[in-house]
């Protein structure tokens, strides 16, 4: 008897540690002194989302315990750099650390520069079979995902000093959308690599991450992207806060499941078999990340329809950034099935996952090129 | 026997549409029929379709339904299949579905036990069953229990139940939210209009015109249409789009514009729209006051107001007409509307005139257009890189206002003017932009203002450059200068001045292209440059007098010369030359205009929308029932002298194996007790 007492399954508060309750605390004190400060110029709706947002971090780091200090260390790399500003924009072009760190655009070239050199040193550990480096890839990756944080963070503040009416959340365009991709999808990978203890699929996450890496250098050299715009009408709605960051999780984690569904197509030839993980386990990392991406772009569709209910007039008009993601929707809903109730493994599902992110690329990002629509904002 | 391959028949279709490869099939024809209409422009203008497909595939994608593909007759069919196959899909296997939710297997045999990839056995002669009991009961199983024949107790466990509840959730959602959006569609307007109880108006005619068959009730349940009401203005009616023409619904009440509210950024963004409506309801009379902007609709009767759009409302509009043909002429003011047509008469033509609209504002970049990124150096660029704010040099311009005069065989020139002086390295002109085809961009031209700002001086100027009479007296003046500075010989005297009064001639008639043309035809290729000079000297020199003649006739004091005057006169030759592309009898300056707007309403009605959004909720508490609810089964059969465990889940994945293996060892410790 005494011994099957000692099996009983424990509740969760008893199974949290100090540091699960000294992050909560954080997270409270720093929600209600962001309230605090805050509150006269949030409607009831934003003040809602910033309550969600700490019972959400906190749950988050109670779950994964790597967030807790990895949420506590970008903010607070973001508080630094905003402290630095003493409210004033062109600091950011004078004053040492700002210039060349903690400004949001530094901060963000900064991560575009780890991201680099951490898909350089993850593909380096796979082909030298080196522990060492793989574990390096992963310190790279985790850093480029704070200073990726650190600069949204601050990115947010900036906006507020360029005018009062200008200040708002950056998830507004491709650009910042863009660095918002890359952290997700950073994010989450590294979630799975400490999960299913392997960190040679790294090498083809960071494949993805850097192009997108790529991608947003040439935008803010070429394009000049990186500037701060105001929200046109359609956009001043606390629907962004929720709508954006949702989606961003879907095409992340269909991104992350293609390019493991690339590695497994490798191990099924053969290629770099006895360096990456078994096929088994990359197929189930590629299942978990299309679940839980299949989850947040279906909350993320919804969440899209009710703000254009209140928006455009109506939740579904049939406009080409809609209809793209219902069909991204469908096809994965139909992965879904022909796996769990087919049973289907391996080769097709691996295969289909890769063609997968074409259609969420065209989706995100062919949308915007080639087709016009309510969702224009978001053109190149 | 009829009967039975009958029954067997339906069967068979039933066991096709409840299957899974036809949900899949279903799944992707939609998306791929979903592809067509992202891809071709819905609900345009026919006749832009015409144009881009010619009239044969015009006809045959309209047959299609090409143009508004997610309301065709095929795509809704693909839909109402979509949610047939799904609730043949929950009919068919629900109720196997909530058996099992229910059944423990505690009755399973030893050898389907032993068969399980999760089985094993254990030595276990001190198994007590009130141990497994109380490990069962503390790790949250929840259980049955069941006495063998041959003496052994089967522990049959199991969790995770709810997995089974995700997939009703989930698939009834589907059900539920395509019920919802059918509400909202417009099936039932596409059936009447099949039957012809109801005909789109093709039209353009007065709302109240419209006839009865092209007119909806407000009993209609759901409609989403389109109406703009100018400031001041009411609308009861809102129009849809319907194939090639429209349909008018009516409405509860009436909607009246009290004000329309346009803001923008710094840099020329907008920043709100907003519209002060009052809405009347025409049984009650009941008001109700508003206002309402983008993302803030008002609703009022389940009828959904929104901010779609903005526009002129038709604006008075004063203007100062020059007339350009006869230009001793002194301007008349000449009245208009804006978005609206008048007849206008010219040195005995008729012309039609057509306004377009008023912007009030115009915010442009001022700042260096070249702003190109290819001549930076690398340390510009990392500069460029860093900063989220780029200094430009944003101007607001003022008013403008577009116009077309149309002429009696229906060619048309298109104007865009600036009303206010805009400066340009420090001096003031009037720019109006030029275009005979609405596919090319405006020409501007630039007309220098005098001290006051007014057009009075180069109007003169250009009046005396056209009136040949006053030649004489200006070459005169000319010659004289020219004497005074021995630029000439006296012999030279009357051919100067005779050169004088051609050149005058030649650039009033068609301005500097003219005397290029002559050059090009008379004079030796060898000896254009230096005549050309000659030219624009004369021309230079001789404009200062054009000036003093125009304003001695027209009683004004001499102007003493300095630069910024010489400046005004070389900018009015520019602005006299470039009056010949013109194209129009008169120049329409800008004076004044009161500003009236209009306001772009979108009103809903969707009586399905809360069903579509319950539908959402339990597709989202569906999809995390299943995936992250795991069902997980464990029996634990207490044999003499040895205890089987084994364990099944719905899923085939390392958190079973992990599962089997954290179990086994603690009921392997648990029944060798002690």
């Amino acid at each position: 008897m005494e011994l099957a007492q000692s099996f009983v399954a424990q509740p969760l508060y008893k199974r949290l540690k100090l540091a699960d309750w000294l992050y909560a605390v954080l997270l409270v004190v720093a929600a209600v002194q962001a309230w605090r400060l805050y509150n006269p110029y949030m409607d009831g709706y934003e003040q809602a989302i910033l309550a969600g947002s700490a019972v959400g971090l906190v749950a988050l780091g109670w779950f994964w315990k790597s967030w807790r200090w990895f949420f506590p260390l970008s903010a607070t790399v973001a508080l630094l750099g905003i402290s630095l500003y003493h409210g004033e924009l062109a600091r950011g072009q004078s004053a040492f650390w700002l210039k060349f760190l903690l400004s949001s655009q530094s901060a963000i070239m900064w991560m575009c520069t780890l991201f680099f050199l951490a898909t350089l040193v993850y593909w380096a550990g796979l082909l030298t079979r080196s522990a060492m480096l793989s574990r390096m890839g992963s310190g790279l990756t985790w850093a480029a995902a704070v200073m990726g944080a650190a600069g949204l963070f601050v990115r947010w503040y900036e906006s507020y000093l360029i005018g009062s009416d200008v200040g708002h959340i950056p998830v507004s365009n491709l650009y910042e959308v863009f660095i918002l991709f890359t952290l997700i999808t950073a994010l989450m990978y590294l979630y799975y690599e400490a999960r299913f203890a392997t960190r040679q699929a790294g090498a083809f996450v960071l494949l993805v991450i850097s192009a997108a890496v790529g991608f947003i250098l040439w935008y803010s050299f070429d394009r000049q992207a990186h500037e701060i715009q105001p929200l046109i009408p359609a956009l001043q709605s606390w629907w962004m806060k929720i709508h954006v960051p949702a989606n961003f999780v879907g095409y992340g984690a269909f991104a992350m499941s293609a390019m493991l569904g690339v590695a497994e197509l490798l191990v099924l030839k053969g290629v770099l078999k006895d360096r990456l993980p078994s096929a088994e386990v990359l197929d189930e990392m590629m299942y978990k990340a299309i679940s839980i991406g299949f989850l947040f772009f279906t909350i993320a569709t919804i969440l899209g329809a009710m703000w254009a209910a209140d928006a455009w007039g109506g939740y579904w008009s049939w406009d080409p950034k809609e209809t793209w993601a219902l069909i991204v929707w469908l096809n994965y809903a139909a992965w879904l099935h022909i796996r769990l109730v087919k049973g289907w493994r391996g080769k097709p599902l691996a295969w289909w996952a890769v063609i997968g992110l074409l259609v969420t690329t065209f989706a995100f990002l062919g949308v915007n090129m080639y087709l016009t629509g309510l969702h224009s904002y978001g053109g190149l | 026997m009829t009967k039975n391959s009958r029954h067997s028949a339906v069967y068979k279709l039933y066991e096709l549409f409840s299957s899974m490869r036809f949900a899949i099939g279903l799944l992707t024809i939609l998306a791929i029929a979903s592809i067509i209409g992202t891809v071709l422009k819905q609900n345009e203008p026919y006749p832009n379709y015409a144009f881009e497909f010619g009239q044969y595939w015009f006809a045959v994608f309209e047959q299609l339904g090409l143009y508004d593909v997610y309301h065709s007759g095929w795509f809704l069919t693909i839909l109402a299949f979509l949610v047939l196959s799904t609730t043949l899909c929950i009919v068919r296997n629900g109720p196997g579905f909530i058996k099992d939710m229910k059944a423990y297997r505690e009755k399973a045999t030893d050898n389907s036990l032993a068969a399980m990839k999760h089985s094993v056995v254990f030595d276990g002669t001190a198994a007590d069953p009130e141990t497994l009991r109380a490990y069962l009961r503390g790790q949250g199983w929840r259980w049955r229990e069941h006495q063998r024949a041959d003496g052994s107790l089967v522990l049959a466990a199991k969790k995770g139940a709810a997995s089974k509840l995700g997939y009703f959730f989930a698939h009834i959602a589907l059900v539920v939210i395509c019920i919802g959006g059918l509400m909202d569609g417009n099936l039932p307007l596409k059936l009447a209009e099949m039957v012809g109880s109801v005909v789109p108006e093709t039209r353009d005619i007065p709302q109240s015109q419209i006839p009865p068959q092209s007119r909806l009730s407000t009993s209609n349940l759901s409609f989403r249409g389109n109406v703009t009401v100018a400031e001041g203005k009411s609308a009861d009616v809102v129009f849809l789009n319907s194939g090639n023409g429209y349909l008018v619904q009516d409405l509860p009440f009436t909607v009246t514009l009290k004000k329309f509210y346009v803001d923008y950024y710094s840099n020329g963004m907008p920043k709100l729209f907003a519209s002060d409506i009052a809405v009347t309801d025409k049984a009650s009379g009941k008001v109700t006051e508003a206002q309402v902007k983008v993302n803030h609709p008002l609703i009022v009767d389940g009828v959904a107001i929104y901010q779609a759009s903005f526009g002129d409302g038709g604006s008075p509009l004063t203007f100062k007409a020059w007339n350009l043909d006869q230009p001793q002429m002194q301007p008349v003011p000449i009245n208009g509307v804006s978005m609206a047509a008048q007849p206008l008469r010219a040195n005995g033509k008729d012309y039609n005139l057509e306004f377009g609209d008023l912007r009030v504002f115009n915010i442009e970049n001022m700042g260096n257009k070249n702003a190109d990124t290819s001549d930076k150096s690398l340390s510009e660029r990392m500069q460029d890189a860093r900063e989220v704010k780029h200094d430009k040099q944003l101007k607001n311009i003022g008013p403008s206002v577009t116009f077309k005069l149309r002429d009696k065989q229906g060619q048309a020139m298109e104007f865009h003017h600036y009303m206010a002086p805009i400066q340009q390295d420090g001096v003031s002109y009037l720019v109006a932009g030029v275009r005979s085809k609405v596919s090319e961009p405006f020409q501007y031209l630039r007309l220098p203002l005098d001290e006051q700002l007014s057009l009075d001086s180069f109007m003169r100027l250009r009046a005396t450059f056209m009136n040949p009479a006053l030649y004489d007296e200006i070459a005169k003046r000319t010659t004289a200068k020219a004497m005074q500075g021995s630029a000439i010989s006296p012999a030279m005297q009357q051919q100067f001045a005779n050169s004088v009064k051609w050149i005058l001639g030649r650039f009033a008639q068609g301005g500097f292209v003219a005397l290029e043309q002559f050059l090009d035809e008379k004079v030796p290729q060898d000896k254009r440059q230096a005549v050309a000079q000659t030219y624009v000297k004369i021309l230079q020199g001789a404009v200062v007098d054009v000036m003093d003649v125009a304003d001695a006739k027209a009683g004004l004091k001499p102007v003493t010369m300095d630069g910024k005057r010489y400046r005004f006169l070389l900018d009015s030759l520019v602005g006299i030359s470039a009056l010949h592309d013109y194209n129009a009898p008169v120049f329409l300056q800008l004076q004044g205009f009161n500003q009236v707007q209009a306001s772009g309403l979108q009103l809903t009605r969707s009586p399905g929308k809360n069903l579509v959004y319950l539908g959402s909720l339990m597709l989202v508490i569906g999809i995390v029932l299943m995936f992250y609810i795991r069902e997980i089964r464990l029996w634990i059969c207490c044999m003499p002298g040895s205890v089987r465990l084994a364990m099944s889940s719905n899923r085939h994945n390392r958190d079973l194996d992990a599962d089997f293996r954290r179990h086994g060892e603690a009921i392997q410790q648990l029944v060798r007790g002690k």
